[in-house]
C-alpha cells in the first residue's frame, strides 16, 4: 500500500482508551482475511471519514472500526480474530479454570 | 431607483439541514486506499435477486442519456456544500427494464465499500452514476472514474468508485450502516446514528 492518507495505529490510543482500561497500542491483532499477527499500532488508520478505519498493513482489509457519537461510541473489530494484550506479571489472576 | 431593486429581499445563509455547516471547498473522506481503476477494464454491473446480472462498459456508459444536476450536498460529518454540478447518467435510465421485485439496493464499490438504501430513493430522478464533476472527469479522490450522487441523504450514502449494486429482498446494511451510523441518513431528519 503506498496510500499516504492514512495515519499509523498509535492514534488509535486516545480514542480507544475511552472504551478500554488497558493500552490497546501495546496489543498485538491477528487479521481475519491474511492471518498476520502485528502490533495494533502498526495498523494503518484512516481518519477522514466518518469514523476511524484502520486496516491491516499487509492485505488493506479492515481490522478495527470505531464510530463516536457524541453519546455512544460503536466498536467493530470482526476483522481482528484475536487481541493479544500485555499484562503486568505482579497483578493478580484467576489463571485457568 | 430601479423597479427591481428592492424587488427581492437579499437573503441572510441559505438554508441548511440541521447540525450542518457550509464549506465552498470539497473536503476528501475516505475509508480506504483509493483504488484506481483503468476505464479499460471498469465496469458497472446491476445485480437481481433472482441472479440476473445486466452489465455497462466505460464506454456503454457513455453512450447513454446524460443529465447535469447542481445539487446540494450534506456530509455525515457535518459539512455542506451547496449548487454542485455534476455530468452523469440517472439511475431511472439504468434502472428501466430491469425486472425486480426487490425493495432495496446494496451499493458496491472498488476498494470493498458498501452501502445500502431503499430501491425507491434511487428513482424519480434523484439518483445518478456521475463521471463528471464541475465540468473536469471526477478525480479519483472524490471516487472517480465514477461515484454514486445521491443527495438527498447523507453523502455516505454516494458510495465513490462504484462497482455496481445489488438489488435485494431483504435490507442489508453496509460499511457504516453496520457501524454505527443510520440505515437511510435523511440529513433534514438528521438521521445520523441508529436510532436517530
Amino acid at each position: 500500500m503506498t496510500d499516504m492518507s492514512y495515519l499509523d495505529g498509535n492514534m488509535l490510543d486516545g480514542p480507544l482508551r475511552e472504551l478500554f482500561a488497558v493500552d490497546l497500542s501495546a496489543a498485538t491483532g491477528r487479521c481475519a482475511s491474511c492471518g498476520l499477527a502485528g502490533p495494533m499500532a502498526g495498523l494503518h488508520v484512516f481518519s477522514h471519514a466518518p469514523g476511524l478505519v484502520a486496516r491491516c498493513p499487509a492485505c488493506s482489509n479492515v481490522m478495527l472500526r470505531l464510530v463516536r457519537a457524541p453519546d455512544r461510541a460503536w466498536l467493530d473489530l470482526r476483522g481482528s480474530t484475536f487481541l493479544e494484550v500485555p499484562m503486568p506479571l505482579d497483578q493478580p489472576h484467576p489463571g485457568p479454570l | 431607483m430601479s423597479p427591481g431593486f428592492q424587488g427581492r429581499p437579499r437573503s441572510a445563509e441559505p438554508a441548511l439541514p440541521p447540525g450542518q455547516y457550509l464549506t465552498e471547498d470539497f473536503p476528501v473522506l475516505s475509508a480506504g486506499p483509493t483504488p484506481k481503476v483503468p476505464l479499460e477494464t471498469w465496469e458497472f454491473v446491476i445485480s437481481t435477486e433472482t441472479g440476473a446480472e445486466y452489465r455497462w462498459s466505460w464506454d456503454e456508459l457513455m453512450g447513454l442519456p446524460q443529465e447535469t444536476p447542481t445539487v446540494d450536498i450534506h456530509c455525515v460529518t457535518r459539512w455542506s456544500k451547496l449548487g454542485t454540478s455534476w455530468l452523469g447518467i440517472s439511475l431511472d435510465t439504468l434502472l428501466d427494464g430491469i425486472d425486480t421485485a426487490a425493495d432495496y439496493a446494496l451499493v458496491h464499490s472498488y476498494g470493498g465499500y458498501t452501502t445500502n438504501l431503499p430501491l425507491d430513493d434511487l428513482r424519480g430522478g434523484r439518483a445518478w452514476v456521475a463521471h463528471t464533476y464541475d465540468g473536469g472527469p471526477l478525480a479519483a479522490e472524490h471516487g472517480g472514474p465514477a461515484r454514486m450522487l445521491v443527495p438527498h441523504l447523507y453523502f455516505w450514502k454516494s458510495a465513490k468508485w462504484v462497482r455496481g449494486i445489488r438489488l435485494t429482498i431483504e435490507d442489508e446494511p453496509g460499511f457504516w450502516e453496520t457501524a454505527g451510523y443510520h440505515d437511510y441518513g435523511d440529513p433534514w431528519r438528521e438521521q445520523r446514528y441508529q436510532g436517530d
